[in-house]
């Protein structure tokens, strides 16, 4: 898992409320046996057509939010199935953090473990950053370290995140890395389980 | 402080496989990971995505075994119509192959449903913990081994680090005293219980089955015991090993030999519950009390004895037990107090992990033939369908003629694979189909749309292939 420190990166806004993870990634791009390439089917009821062709209005698709790296959405961030292609499919995209005034609680955990960092915002914060996200600058700071989130015009909202999940994400700490810190321990462990039952070792 | 209680078999298994504790939980070291093709696709990719390898190849034993169809598998992988369903073992060949993971293909004759391969090939054994993305994976509890299913980002888990992090269950014993009757084996037990406790029943506990009749058991009946654990809400299902489990053990193709045998079984003899060992809860049923049992709603604990009525939703003691009573009597198409054999089936299921090895195949042969003998066949308006569990299984059932039976009888014989237990390959019920099956779950769609399931023993199943409704084994081998 890639580590998140501090990212300047292009904000877009997406206004609606209750975005659901079948509107994330809809179910026709769960069939692949990869995490790579779902950004392609990223919010694709959204971003295009019946025919497949582009919806030009969506914000998306407009040229100045091309490359942009932080959503700021509606409430209820991420509700729905409970299916990891939905942070997946936004990190493929090169969505790395999203900001709302709430997440639905499977996604937010599923966040956490694939290295995309949700912050929560008050109302009245995220409303001005929804603003700022419309105007001709909207390029945002979201510094994981100092728990802060600097709007384009320099406005800076600070936000809560539990210590440990914040310390796991600035080292790209996922469970498996976790564990993996342990890995002296089962090094060991497996040494003496080698010798105590040898006849599961098989050559 | 208090003093020190005996050790329980679950916390034996479980304190010789702890490695470090981290944020509260465990890190329990994993013996043995099955694998197979639907569960773990997405796992390699994460690996890949972070150059990770697989810590354990020598671990880890991967089959086909989910979606596979269940004829014409001589003709490959490639040859399978389902198209995600070829996809997905294709990507499986391709990960195998790529770390070094011992496989056994779709057509090898070592092939077959995981929960079978596990124990025939002798990988399964006493005191190990094992894991894999299959709920039913407390099978192999019936050797003593603490065995749990997991999910995909828990299989990528064990793959890197031969590890999983949990926090302990609680201690539940189910004890089943006394001698059962005539027809009476480990599928209407494993009902049993589960009517008795309730599908939440086992929620957060493993659970160790003890008592005369379990000890009675052969290992292929603790493993149709331990299938159902889950389906009691818990993590998993044990029996402590005994000479039972020995016997069964000896031989096997992965099964210690030689001096190893020696100290292996030493090791084994170890994994017992003390008698002064403190469960958190207990439960004791006579063997006597029970019947053939089968389901008639669309939960694994709404079971009846084989010669009772279907129950009246205002029997349940809460409203909601009445609601989803309702409802499921609506969805199977019963009456309130009509009896159970009134059931007329459209489909006969004998297979899956519960019940798809040799003793299940012979106690049905044998329910087919006595039918046979007496000019009887499977009626005309059934679609009877055995599926034995692996390729080693069929082998063994052709070798004593029992698939020859079956198909005098008009059952179909088929090759090895989970089939009609969920679903995911062809053989699946039609929308409104009554289904007598050897399985283990009678959700609403699982094995098919609106298809309606009665779980039950494989004798039961066969005799309601030849009646053409559900009936009492006892009354047709009379
Ligand atoms: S037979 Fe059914 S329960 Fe058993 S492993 Fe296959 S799908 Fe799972």
């Amino acid at each position: 898992m890639k580590a998140f420190t501090k990212l300047d990166a292009r904000m877009a806004p997406l206004t609606m409320a209750n975005i659901d993870t079948d509107q994330i990634i809809p179910k026709q791009f769960l069939k692949t046996v990869e995490r790579e390439g779902l950004g392609k089917g990223l919010f694709y009821d959204f971003r295009f057509d019946e025919q497949g062709v582009e919806k030009t209005e969506f914000v998306l698709n407009r040229p100045e939010y091309k490359g942009v790296g932080v959503l700021v959405a509606g409430d209820n961030f991420g509700c729905g199935s409970s299916r990891e292609h939905a942070p997946w499919a936004l990190l493929d995209f090169g969505i790395s953090c999203v900001i709302s005034t709430s997440f639905a609680d499977i996604f937010y955990n599923n966040c956490f473990q694939n290295g995309l960092l949700p912050v929560v915002l008050k109302p009245e914060e995220v409303q001005a950053l929804m603003e700022e996200a419309k105007g001709g600058n909207h390029v945002v700071t979201v510094d994981l370290e100092a728990q802060t989130v600097v709007s384009p015009s320099g406005a800076a909202f600070s936000f809560q995140i539990d210590p440990q999940r914040k310390a796991k994400m600035l080292q790209g700490l996922d469970a498996i890395g976790e564990t993996l810190t342990a890995a002296m321990d089962i090094d060991v462990y497996e040494s003496k389980r080698a010798l105590s039952e040898p006849w599961l070792e098989r050559a | 402080m208090p003093p020190m209680s005996g050790k329980t078999l679950y916390d034996k298994i479980w304190d010789a496989h702890v490695v470090a504790q981290q944020d509260g939980e465990a890190i329990l070291y994993i013996d043995l990971h099955l694998i197979h093709e639907v569960t773990t696709p997405q796992a390699f990719a994460g690996l890949r995505a972070a150059g990770r390898p697989v810590r354990r190849p020598d671990r880890t034993l991967a089959v086909a075994d989910h979606n596979v169809p269940t004829e014409g598998q001589a003709l490959g992988v490639g040859a399978v119509a389902d198209e995600e369903a070829r996809l997905q073992l294709q990507t499986l060949e391709r990960n195998v192959r790529d770390n070094g993971i011992e496989f056994f293909p779709m057509g090898d004759i070592r092939n077959g449903i995981v929960h079978v391969v596990g124990p025939e090939q002798g990988r399964t054994q006493p005191g190990m913990t094992i894991v894999c993305g299959d709920s039913h994976t407390s099978t192999h509890g019936a050797f003593g081994a603490l065995a749990q299913g997991i999910g995909t980002s828990e299989v990528e888990h064990v793959l890197a680090t031969q590890t999983l992090r949990q926090k302990k269950s609680k201690n539940l014993r189910v004890t089943v005293n006394g001698t059962p009757g005539p027809g009476v084996g480990a599928k209407d037990f494993a009902l049993a219980i589960v009517g008795a406790i309730g599908t939440a029943g086992g929620t957060g506990s493993v659970i160790e089955y003890a008592g005369e009749a379990i000890r009675g058991l052969s290992m292929e009946g603790r493993m149709t015991l331990c299938n159902l654990a889950i389906e009691a809400g818990a993590r998993a299902g044990l029996v402590a090993p005994d000479q039972t489990t020995y016997d069964y053990m000896m031989g096997r193709p992965a099964s210690p030999k030689g001096a190893a045998w020696e100290m292996a079984l030493a090791h084994w003899k170890t994994f017992f519950s003390d008698d002064d060992a403190v469960f958190d809860r207990e439960v004791v049923l006579d063997a006597a009390d029970i019947a053939p049992t089968v389901t008639w709603g669309t939960s694994p604990e709404d079971v009846v004895a084989v010669t009772g009525n279907v129950p009246s939703p205002e029997s349940f003691a809460t409203p909601d037990k009445k609601i989803s009573a309702e409802r499921a009597l609506d969805y199977m198409g019963l009456t309130a107090g009509q009896p159970i054999t009134e059931a007329r089936v459209d489909v006969v299921f004998i297979g899956s992990c519960t019940n798809s090895r040799i003793e299940d195949l012979r106690s049905a042969a044998a329910v087919a033939q006595h039918a046979f003998l007496n000019g009887r066949l499977v009626a005309p308006h059934v679609r009877a369908m055995v599926v034995p569990g692996s390729g080693l299984v069929k082998e063994q059932a052709e070798e004593e003629g029992l698939d020859a039976i079956f198909k005098a009888a008009g059952f179909d014989w088929r090759e090895p694979g989970c089939s009609m237990c969920l679903g995911m390959n062809p053989d699946r019920l039609a929308p409104g189909e009554r289904c007598a099956s050897t399985s283990n779950r009678n959700f609403e769609g699982r094995q098919g749309r609106g298809g309606r399931t009665h779980l039950m023993s494989p004798a039961m199943a066969a005799a309601a292939a030849i009646a053409g409704h559900i009936v009492d084994v006892r009354e047709m081998m009379a």
